[in-house]
């Protein structure tokens, strides 16, 4: 189906249900009781789901089929939202040529950083990569002020001079991001009972070019193209003497994902129109590295598992705070109570980053190959027992 | 011209900072190595042993002063620290005042340990794995590490003066008749790291063992096969290296107030530092740091910007391109040390 072999095909449709029936999915536990709280069913946390799946994605074209480690995506990002915020200030609120505009910007900044960075490799490059994004930062903060109003952040105000819509609505308020008259922010609430599932417009766009962008790198895994971005990691010296110039190869990769990170932008800024240096920070480069360990590089889903996965644990782990873990472990004793809470009140609420650390250097150390692996292993195991458990099944009747 | 010499002191004095991170990075790397991002957080960790330790020094009981009352009129609460109980109110007071000098002996042995358990507890495991993996790992330990000063001492940055007599200003210039007038602490600052890195290259040049860290360093196995237990003086430069970053740490501190991102906030910056001055070459890496710190602060003067706006903000990285892509190897690179 869709010129896809059947595993690329399955893959992709658990990944369009999962994201289809993601308000579902991620809302178990009916309103208002105890488990409430590990809800993520709602519309400003699944759009970050879906959008920095994109950005992982991207990511991933790069790094997990070139080997190419950059320290310096997330000034694509930050461009990708700058333009889109641009475009909603000067032409409409209509996020489709914000989000094209932000594509073709990054992928023309991608194009020129990756230019140079790419004559070098390996932690040169990487240094290259964090160098400029570096400097593109220090820029957006301080003499770029004019386009990126530096330390505030680009905004929306009352009297940007749209050319297709107006400047303000009718009741005097700063018009909203919407696809040809629909409000990216309209949210369609459904009462089930206890449960409250939201569907909002904005993420059900966001996942629809998520889905369009998995597909897209699942060709470019299967191509030809993909394949050369591949004998590039395995080994470039040799690509090199057989007399093929690798370059083109991989600043077409370099700029695809400088593309992909370009729209991750632009959705972000179209979901919410602001923009702030602090997102291409190399900080924030180090993050989309950390989603797609986390997850599997080289793997086709591990990215978006590990962009769920972090994204997730930044908003639930860290609302957890000593109130409620005292609830968890109320059962208990008083003085175990308190003990389990004094133990794990530094892994969560404001010290969530620490597990994320230990959890990111657990998996650098012994899955290198990030959740996909662990599953991988966890399944291979499953059937291995359950080989093992028939074996012996067949010896149980004694022979005497 | 006064102007002039100013920025040249201001760039010798933030270069010796970058220069004091970037050797210790390239000790590591030269032995080991292994690229380590953790490396930030050692400086850091140094900077937190003087926070330590000035929090150990200022540990006091309380006493009633039966003789003064507080505004309530209760009798009045006095706060000692044990030092000044030990060693008298004045020689007490001198101690808590030198806290951060102090902190130099405290950090050494607490630094050396720091770095001999993360080299043989982690990155001893990942000699054999590929750079990439180094860069990540050594990342995810500086992620936690820095939660775990966090953790302890809160996100806010900690005020940690220096003494009293090193606080004020004093006029470079007098000698030669100009009118240079320069913080002491950091004039302070730039003679300890040239102590430091004298220190560094002339027990590399001039002992036993670091003739033998030498030549491990130009062909491990060859110094292996003779007999050598290069391994384990690697460990101890992974220490010492530490150590380096963890004093350059200490002495930051009365220069800007300690926080748990400061490391972060410098391993962008000496790893461009390093890459400049050629990945493996010791002279490289304090050369290069120098330079870069001058180059920034000559950036930062007025008459610069207004020709070039925003030059102060991206200097070292334009620096650290154009090297990258004219000299492959850095400034004084050796041959064959990461050349691709």
């Amino acid at each position: 189906m869709f010129g896809l072999e059947k595993r690329d095909t399955s893959m992709l449709i658990i990944v369009a249900v999962l994201t289809m029936f993601a308000p579902f999915i991620l809302n178990p536990f009916p309103e208002g009781s105890a488990l409430a709280q590990f809800n993520a069913g709602y519309p400003d946390l699944m759009q970050r789901f879906v959008i920095f799946g994109i950005f992982a994605i991207g990511f991933n074209i790069l790094f997990g089929l070139t080997g190419y480690l950059s320290f310096g995506h997330a000034a694509f990002l930050g461009v990708g939202s700058y333009s889109a915020v641009w475009m909603f200030k000067l032409l409409s609120m209509n996020v489709v040529p914000a989000i094209i505009l932000s594509v073709i910007v990054a992928g023309l900044f991608s194009l020129l950083i990756g230019f140079v960075s790419l004559r070098r490799s390996g932690i040169y490059f990487s240094i290259l990569t964090l160098a400029f994004a570096q400097m593109s930062f220090n820029l957006a903060y301080s003499v770029l002020t004019p386009i990126t109003n530096g330390e505030t952040g680009l905004q929306l105000t009352l009297n940007d001079p749209r050319v297709l819509g107006a400047s303000a609505t009718a009741d005097g308020s700063i018009p909203v991001t919407n696809l040809f008259g629909l409000e990216m922010r309209s949210t369609f609430e459904l009462a089930l009972g206890p449960w409250n599932f939201q569907f909002n417009a904005g993420y059900y766009l966001c996942a629809f070019i998520l889905l369009a962008a998995f597909y897209l790198t699942i060709h470019i895994f299967r191509s030809p193209f993909g394949m050369m971005l591949r004998a590039v990691k395995s080994n470039q010296q040799r690509m090199n003497y057989t007399g093929l110039n690798s370059k083109p190869y991989t600043l077409a990769a370099f700029v695809i994902s400088g593309m992909y990170a370009g729209l991750a932008g632009g959705l972000m800024a179209s979901m919410d129109p602001l923009a702030g240096a602090e997102r291409m920070q190399w900080t924030a480069s180090g993050e989309v590295v950390l989603m797609t360990i986390l997850g599997g590089a080289g793997t086709l889903i591990g990215p978006v598992l590990g962009a769920g996965f972090i994204k997730y644990f930044e908003n639930i782990f860290s609302k957890i705070n000593d109130g409620v873990l005292h609830s968890w472990f109320s059962f208990l004793p008083d003085g175990m109570e308190n003990a389990m809470v004094t133990l794990i009140h530094p892994f969560v609420g404001k010290g969530w980053h620490l597990t994320l650390g230990i959890l990111f250097m657990l998996v650098v150390i012994f899955l290198p190959g990030g959740l996909v692996e662990g599953g991988q292993r966890i399944a291979a195991w499953i059937k291995r027992k359950r080989a093992g458990d028939d074996a012996p099944a067949g010896k149980t009747e004694p022979a005497e | 011209m006064d102007a002039i010499l100013l920025q040249i002191l201001n760039g010798l004095d933030k270069g010796s900072a970058y220069a004091l991170i970037a050797l210790g990075l390239t000790l590591i790397f030269g032995t080991l190595g292994v690229v380590n991002f953790a490396h930030g957080a050692l400086f850091m960790i140094g900077a937190f042993c003087a926070v330590t330790l000035q929090r150990i020094l200022n540990l006091s009981f309380e006493t009633v002063d039966p003789e003064k009352t507080d505004f309530l009129g209760a009798p009045l609460k006095v706060k000692t620290p044990y030092v000044e109980a030990w060693f008298g109110p004045e020689m007490g007071g001198a101690i808590i005042d030198w806290a951060v000098p102090l902190a130099i002996l405290f950090a050494i042995p607490i630094m050396i340990g720091v770095g001999y358990v993360m080299e043989r507890g982690l990155i001893k495991h990942f000699y054999k794995r590929p750079h990439a993996d180094q860069i990540l790992v050594t990342f995810g330990l500086a992620i936690v590490l820095q939660e775990v000063i966090k953790y302890f001492y809160g996100a806010n940055p900690i005020q940690t003066p220096a003494p009293d007599a090193l606080n004020g200003v004093v006029n470079l210039g007098a000698v030669i008749g100009m009118d240079i007038v320069y913080p002491v602490w950091r004039v302070v600052y730039f003679f300890f790291s040239v102590l430091i890195i004298g220190g560094i290259f002339s027990f590399l040049q001039f002992t036993t063992f670091g003739m033998v860290v030498r030549a491990g360093m130009a062909d491990r196995e060859t110094v292996g096969l003779l007999g050598i237990n290069i391994d384990r003086r690697f460990t101890i430069m992974f220490g010492i290296a530490a150590a380096v970053a963890g004093l350059a740490g200490v002495m930051y501190t009365p220069i800007s107030s300690p926080n748990y991102h400061m490391g972060m906030d410098f391993l962008v910056l000496s790893f461009v530092v390093v890459v400049v001055g050629g990945m493996g070459s010791l002279p490289g890496a304090v050369l290069a740091g120098f330079m870069l710190g001058v180059l920034e602060s000559f950036a930062s003067m007025n008459e610069i910007k207004s020709i070039i706006p925003g030059i102060d903000q991206i200097i070292i990285y334009v620096v650290a391109i154009i090297i990258l892509l004219t000299r492959p190897r850095g400034l004084m690179g050796r041959k064959g040390v990461m050349e691709d």
